[in-house]
C-alpha cells in the first residue's frame, strides 16, 4: 500500500517536472502561440461569418457562427496536438529523448507530461477563441462550472490527440513520413466530426464513423457548455468519461512504445 | 571490485550482429574507454549499458543491478552523456541542470548546492543563465556532462564526448573529464574513436571491431603488444581493426555524425 503511494506521488511529481520544461520553453518564447492564433481567427471570422449569412445548415435556435464557435476551438485543439509527434522527432534526432529515458522517471510519466504540455498550448487557442468570440458579440456562458468543464475537454482533447500523436512519431521515427501521415489525418478526424455541421445531416456511413471520433466527443461538451444560449448538460458525464477512457488507453499505448524512439 | 560486468552480451538487428558476445568486467573507479571504427558496436554497447536498448541474449550487471530485470535501479545509479547533443537548446543551462535535478530525486534543500556545484566545476557559472542555444559546442558538452554528475553517479557514460569540437574545447573537456576521475573517484565508460583521447584518458582500453572485442589492455600494454617500435594508439587502433575500415559507417551515421559536427561547431 504505501509503495503503491509512493509510486503515485513520484509519478505526479516527474509529469509535473516535464510539465515544466514546457511552460519554461513558452516563457522563454511564446511566438508559437501567437502563430497558432491566426488559424482559429480566419476561420471565425471569414468563413464563419459568411456562412452564417447563409442558414443553410439547421443549427435550431444558434446562428451559424455560434454553433461552429466551439467546433473551432476543439479544431484548434486538434491541430495543435496532433503535430506534436514533430516535437517528438525533434528531441529525439537531438539526443535529448535518450536522456530522458535514462533518468529514472517512470515512461508513463514522460509521455503524460508531454500530453500535459500539449494542453497548455491548447489552453492558450481557448483564451483566443473566448476572445475572438466575444469580438464577434457570441453571448459566452461564463459559470464558472461550465468553464471548468472547458478545461476539462480541452485538456483531455489535447491529451487524447498529442498522444496519438506521440504514438506515430514513435512508429515511423522521421519528420518525412510524420508530416505525410499527419497530414492525412487531421483533415478526417476533423470533417468526420461535428464541428462544423451536426452529424444528423451526414451520410449514414459517416455518422458512424463520426460516433468513434473523439473530437465529436470533445465537441459536444464544448457545444454544451460555452454558449449561453444554448446551455445543455445532458450526456456531458458520458462524454467526458469517453475522452478519459480514451486518452487512458492511448497513454498506456505511448508508455509502451515511447522507448522505441531511442532505438 | 568490479561495478560493471558483463556475460556474452549481445544484440542483433535483423540480420546484423552489432555486438557479439561482449564479455568485459570493469573495475570501480577506472576510467574505460571503447574504441574502435565507425559501426562497431561501441554505441550499441552504451545503449544496452545504459537500458536503452534491451540485449537480444547475454546479461549486464551496472553497480550491481541487473540491465535487463531492474532496469529502473541501474537508471538511479547511472550518469549518461548521449553522442547527440542532449541538452535542451531552448532552456537556459541552470534550467537544464534543474530539471534533471528533479528528475533524479535530489532533495529540494540539496538542489541548488549541487547546481552550483556542478556549474562551477564545469566552468559555466557565467553562462548559467543564457539559453543553451547560444552556447558554444565545447560549452555544451561540458553542460551535458554537468547534467549527468547531479546524481554522483557510480557509473558515468560517455558516448564520444568530444565529437564535433575544436582541439580547445576538446582539451578542455578532456581536462573535466580527467577531474572527475581523479578528484571524485567517479568510474568512467567512454566510446571514441580518437585513439588520442583514449590514450590521454584511459586506465585500461578495449578495441572493438565487428562487434567484437579483439584487444584489451592499458594504452602502453597496448601498444608494446604489436611487436612496433614507437607505436602510437593509431597504429594499435590499425594493427587491431585491420583492412575492414572503408567498409564501416553507412550513410545515415555518416550524416549523423556531420550533422552533430554542424551543430557545435
Amino acid at each position: 500500500m504505501i509503495k503503491i503511494i509512493r509510486f503515485t506521488i513520484n509519478f505526479i511529481r516527474k509529469t509535473l517536472v516535464i510539465m515544466e520544461v514546457e511552460l519554461r520553453k513558452l516563457r522563454h518564447d511564446p511566438t508559437e502561440l501567437i502563430t497558432r492564433s491566426v488559424q482559429p481567427a480566419l476561420w471565425l471570422l471569414i468563413f464563419g461569418q459568411v456562412l452564417t449569412n447563409l442558414r443553410a445548415i439547421p443549427t435550431g435556435n444558434l446562428s451559424y457562427l455560434e454553433y461552429m464557435t466551439p467546433g473551432i476551438l476543439a479544431q484548434s485543439v486538434l491541430f495543435i496536438s496532433i503535430f506534436y509527434g514533430i516535437a517528438i522527432i525533434w528531441e529525439r534526432d537531438l539526443g535529448i529523448v535518450h536522456k530522458y529515458l535514462v533518468s529514472p522517471t517512470p515512461r508513463a510519466a514522460l509521455v503524460l507530461g508531454k500530453a500535459l504540455s500539449a494542453g497548455i498550448r491548447a489552453m492558450s487557442q481557448a483564451i483566443v477563441v473566448y476572445c475572438l468570440a466575444l469580438l464577434l458579440g457570441i453571448q459566452m456562458n461564463w459559470q464558472p462550472l461550465a468553464l471548468l468543464g472547458i478545461v476539462t475537454a480541452v485538456m483531455l482533447g489535447a491529451i487524447s490527440f498529442s498522444t496519438f500523436s506521440l504514438i506515430i512519431a514513435c512508429l515511423v521515427k522521421t519528420r518525412e513520413r510524420f508530416m505525410g501521415i499527419g497530414q492525412v489525418l487531421t483533415m478526417p478526424l476533423f470533417f468526420a466530426s461535428n464541428a462544423i455541421y451536426p452529424i444528423t445531416i451526414m451520410p449514414n456511413w459517416l455518422q458512424i464513423i463520426a460516433r468513434f471520433n473523439p473530437l465529436t466527443y470533445q465537441v459536444n461538451i464544448l457545444r454544451g457548455l460555452m454558449l449561453a444560449n444554448s446551455v445543455n448538460m445532458a450526456g456531458i458525464g458520458l462524454d467526458i468519461l469517453v475522452l478519459l477512457l480514451v486518452s487512458t488507453f492511448l497513454i498506456l499505448i505511448g508508455a509502451a512504445l515511447y522507448p522505441n524512439v531511442a532505438i | 571490485m568490479k561495478i560493471l560486468k558483463t556475460k556474452s552480451l549481445t544484440r542483433t538487428f535483423n540480420s546484423l550482429t552489432a555486438v557479439n558476445r561482449l564479455t568485459l568486467s570493469i573495475n570501480h573507479q577506472e576510467v574505460f574507454g571503447l574504441v574502435g571504427p565507425n559501426g562497431a558496436g561501441k554505441t550499441t554497447t552504451i545503449k544496452m549499458l545504459t537500458t536503452l536498448l534491451p540485449p537480444s541474449s547475454g546479461t549486464g550487471l551496472v553497480a550491481g543491478f541487473d540491465i535487463c530485470h531492474q532496469p529502473a535501479r541501474v537508471r538511479q545509479m547511472i550518469g549518461y552523456v548521449p553522442q547527440l547533443i542532449s541538452a535542451d537548446g531552448a532552456l537556459t543551462g541552470y534550467e537544464n541542470l534543474l530539471i534533471f535535478s528533479k528528475l533524479y530525486d535530489i532533495p529540494q534543500a540539496q538542489r541548488e548546492e549541487r547546481i552550483q556545484a556542478a556549474l562551477t566545476f564545469m566552468g559555466l557559472q557565467e553562462a548559467a543563465h543564457k539559453l543553451v542555444r547560444q552556447y558554444s559546442g565545447g560549452m555544451i558538452r561540458r553542460l551535458e556532462i554537468a547534467q549527468s554528475i547531479l546524481n554522483q553517479p557510480a557509473v558515468l557514460f560517455l558516448d564520444e564526448p568530444t565529437l564535433g569540437l575544436d582541439p580547445n574545447a576538446r582539451h578542455m573537456v578532456w581536462e573535466h573529464i580527467h577531474r572527475l576521475a581523479r578528484e571524485f573517484n567517479t568510474t568512467i565508460f567512454l566510446t571514441t574513436h580518437m585513439m588520442q583521447e583514449a590514450d590521454y584518458l584511459c586506465d585500461r582500453v578495449a578495441i572493438m571491431n565487428l562487434g567484437k572485442i579483439v584487444a584489451i589492455g592499458s594504452p602502453s600494454d597496448l601498444k608494446k603488444s604489436i611487436g612496433k617500435e614507437r607505436a602510437s594508439m593509431d597504429d594499435v587502433f590499425m594493427h587491431y581493426t585491420g583492412y575492414q575500415i572503408d567498409n564501416a559507417g553507412n550513410f545515415s551515421e555518416v550524416l549523423r555524425t556531420r550533422r552533430i559536427v554542424r551543430r557545435l561547431g
